[in-house]
């Protein structure tokens, strides 16, 4: 393995888009919405055809504020839907982000002729070239700005609102008795998750920001059960994926007699690892533990009966 | 614009190059259509998002030994295997966390879907680096390749829909109750685990199928889409899950058509498309659940209660004008009523304009009001079915009588012909005789 300055930066990207997506995931997997990510990220489509349309070129403002946009409006219809209609909100977010990923799909075939847009490289990302795209002559890559904007943006929010934010994730109904508006919470929660959604995509794919606004919650969701723990174990365990990944994509290849692979997958595989170990071996909640306390617990009562008390 | 014999050769199957298509999509419809209502009712409907994305490592894998055994490693149906038993892993994975931590179905599903594809496109471009092979076409898998169907395809998805679709319908009764109410099914010794892997096994199997002729987000919104459609309709789950399969074969039906009538449309989004407006028609107009009829409901319900909340109150003003008992038909000011229920100026306006179009008020003096003959009539049946009403609550359901009043207000204004008779067979003991009772409590 050949370790450069590239890859520090590969794995300094990867490390802030995974962190950046696990503290609004957190607040995800608390409300049952883990399934929001995967939504948004395949809805902002349109928000992209449209911008592009629009502009006429490939600008990232433009492209960021079409996604955004986008990405909101899904969770408001998915709102709309669920209450309005009755509907499961699975169910609802289902044929939210169906249709306007197909509405996305017709737009763009329909430019075909002039458009250089790939579905393709939204799903994908290209994490292995960030760090060609830099700023200046500073040497850092736009990608890395861009995801620690981000990041950076989602933990204020969340320092300033924390206690608002965590009684939106327990109780909204207290939340809203208490003035606090869960339905504001709830739409502020879903730009953050569009936003940083869109940030990503375009540096690293919306592998990486389905599976870090899922899988590093739901490992810390097993190691505790505090939320202000929660968060920190996410930010850990997914900026250990990003490092573990990358490193991953380098070295198991070569195991088959292959050339390196892309990190993006290699980072969510990561992630799953991580959040199998914690399942396995979790203080709390593993199943290793379970076993031997529910073993403990069985040879006194086995004894005990053997003894005939 | 395409012309019109056109349109019909396409719609009716009469070209050959598009009757595989729009058969196919059909029957994955309905396949889909029915098996996707018992996702819908056991609050799973993501399932298929979960599980299509969990194939991809399978194909990849599947690719991977097929080219290292030698050969093209584009064998159809070794792909599909690889893709099924992925799928199934993905499953079980999904089934354990659920069953072993305290994680929910979402994080399940998420945790699947996300960490599944991430291998699968790990694995994906590494088999792109085999010596010897293409892996170009294998998104294929992701995307959907509908315009290049072949005859082959097409007898697949006709075999695997025709499975499904059957094993739903045996598996009726038992999915009913797995979906309705899972403890019991497990109290009464049905084997729900089971159930549930072969209910999902069923969902892997069309997504396989479904993937790679029409693509991934198609067979998603397949599976929700056409049932949350039809929940609309229906409260029955046998008539849901019909109506659920005839929107998904008609989405699928027209949707191709459309497709292959109009160049660059691709056939999956078209077909996303028909579902989600026939699901928009359904939302909103559905008679039994849609939106906009629901809305009407309300308001009929709501133009009802003010009616007769207006007919009492005008009761009671004359009532203690006049002393209980004999009330006549005399005209009273209008600021009365106003004091008597806690109405905004204009509520009340409207309340006396309805009530005027529907011939309970006569033309009285400046600031008065008089009930026209109809209107006294309605007005004394209404009050006496109140305090009917009331005194029940008061006697049988030991409801004190300085509360009764508002308790009464919550029933009263659906009561029945039959209710009201019983009502008045069972206060015949009470010895509340008289035409219009008196109240139980004071009225103030």
């Amino acid at each position: 393995m050949n370790w450069t300055s590239f890859d520090t930066w590969i794995v300094v990207v990867g490390a802030l888009c995974a962190v950046a997506c696990a503290l609004p995931g957190c607040f995800l997997v608390l409300r049952k919405m883990s399934m929001m990510g995967d939504a948004i990220s395949h809805a902002v489509l349109p928000g992209l055809a449209i911008a592009f349309l629009i502009t006429g070129t490939r600008a990232s403002v433009p492209m960021f504020f079409g996604a955004a946009i986008a990405g909101v409006l899904t969770a408001l219809f998915t709102q709309w839907i669920a209450r309005f209609g009755n509907v499961d909100r699975g169910a609802a977010m289902g044929i939210v982000f169906t249709t306007l990923f197909a509405i996305g799909l017709i737009m763009i075939r329909q430019a075909a002729d002039h458009v250089d847009l790939d579905p393709g490289c939204v799903l994908y990302g290209a994490l292995e070239m960030t760090p060609l795209d830099t700023v200046g002559q500073t040497g850092i890559p736009r990608a890395a700005i861009v995801n620690g904007g981000a990041l950076l943006a989602n933990l204020l929010i969340i320092l300033v609102l924390f206690k608002e934010f965590r009684l939106g994730a327990f109780d909204g109904a207290l939340a809203d008795t208490l003035g606090f508006s869960s339905q504001f919470l709830h739409y502020l929660l879903m730009t953050m998750v569009a936003v940083t959604t869109v940030a990503a995509f375009e540096s690293v794919g919306s592998i990486i920001v389905i599976a870090m606004l899922i899988v590093p919650p739901a490992t810390a969701l097993l190691l505790t059960r505090k939320l202000p723990a929660m968060l920190i174990i996410a930010s850990i365990t997914a900026a250990a994926s990003a490092l573990i990944g990358h490193v991953g994509a380098l070295i198991v290849p070569g195991w088959f007699g292959m050339d390196a692979t892309t990190t993006s997958g290699m980072i969510a595989l990561a992630a799953g690892i991580l959040f199998t170990l914690a399942w396995l071996f979790s203080p709390t909640e593993g199943i290793v533990v379970k076993k031997l306390r529910s073993r403990e617990l069985a040879d006194p009562v086995f004894e005990e009966s053997l003894a005939g008390k | 614009m395409p012309e019109l014999a056109e349109i019909i050769e396409v719609v009716l199957l009469q070209n050959y190059n598009t009757r595989l298509v729009v058969l196919s999509t059909t029957l994955l419809g309905v396949a889909a259509g029915l098996i996707g209502s018992f996702l819908l009712l056991r609050k799973r409907s993501l399932m298929g998002d979960a599980l299509s994305h969990a194939t991809l490592p399978g194909v990849a894998i599947a690719f991977a030994i097929m080219v290292t055994l030698g050969g093209t490693g584009k064998s159809l149906p070794g792909l599909l295997l690889g893709a099924t038993i992925s799928g199934v892993a993905g499953l079980f994975t999904m089934l354990l966390i659920r069953n072993t931590t305290r994680l929910r179905d979402d994080v399940a599903m998420g945790f699947v879907l996300s960490v599944f594809f991430g291998i699968g496109v790990a694995s994906l471009q590494m088999v792109q680096s085999l010596p010897g092979a293409s892996a170009a076409g294998l998104e294929s898998f992701i995307y959907g390749k509908t315009a290049s169907m072949v005859q082959s395809d097409f007898l697949l998805i006709a075999v695997v829909a025709g499975i499904a679709s059957l094993v739903s319908i045996l598996f009726l009764k038992e999915f009913l109750l797995l979906c309705f109410d899972d403890a019991y099914a497990a109290a009464q010794g049905w084997p729900t685990f089971f159930l549930d892997v072969l209910l999902l096994g069923l969902v892997t199997a069309v997504t396989v199928i479904g993937l790679q002729a029409v693509g991934l987000i198609l067979i998603i919104a397949f599976l929700i889409t056409p049932a949350t459609a039809a929940r609309f309709w229906t409260q029955r789950l046998l008539p849901m899950m019909l109506l659920s399969a005839a929107i998904g074969g008609v989405s699928g039906w027209l949707g191709a058509s459309i497709s292959a009538l109009t160049p660059n449309l691709p056939a999956g989004a078209v077909i996303v498309l028909v579902a989600a407006s026939l699901f928009l028609l359904s939302m909103l107009f559905a008679p039994p659940r849609g939106v906009i009829p629901r809305l009407f409901r309300q308001y009929r319900l709501r133009r009802k209660v003010d009616r007769q909340h207006f007919l009492r109150a005008a009761y009671e003003i004359l009532e203690e004008e006049q002393g209980q008992g004999d009330v006549s038909n005399t005209p009273f000011p209008r600021p009365a009523l106003q004091s008597k229920r806690s109405w905004s100026v204009r509520e009340l306006r409207s309340i006396l304009k309805i009530a005027k179009r529907e011939d309970h008020l006569e033309p009285a003096g400046p600031g008065m009001l008089r009930l026209s003959e109809s209107g006294f009539g309605e007005a004394a049946r209404v009050t006496r079915n109140h305090r009917l009403w009331e005194t029940y609550l008061i006697y049988y359901a030991d409801i004190a009588p300085s509360h009764v009043d508002r308790d009464a207000d919550l029933v009263e204004h659906i009561l029945g012909p039959e209710l009201v008779h019983e009502l008045e067979e069972f206060l015949e003991k009470e010895s509340v005789t008289t035409p219009v009772p008196p109240s139980p409590h004071p009225v103030s």
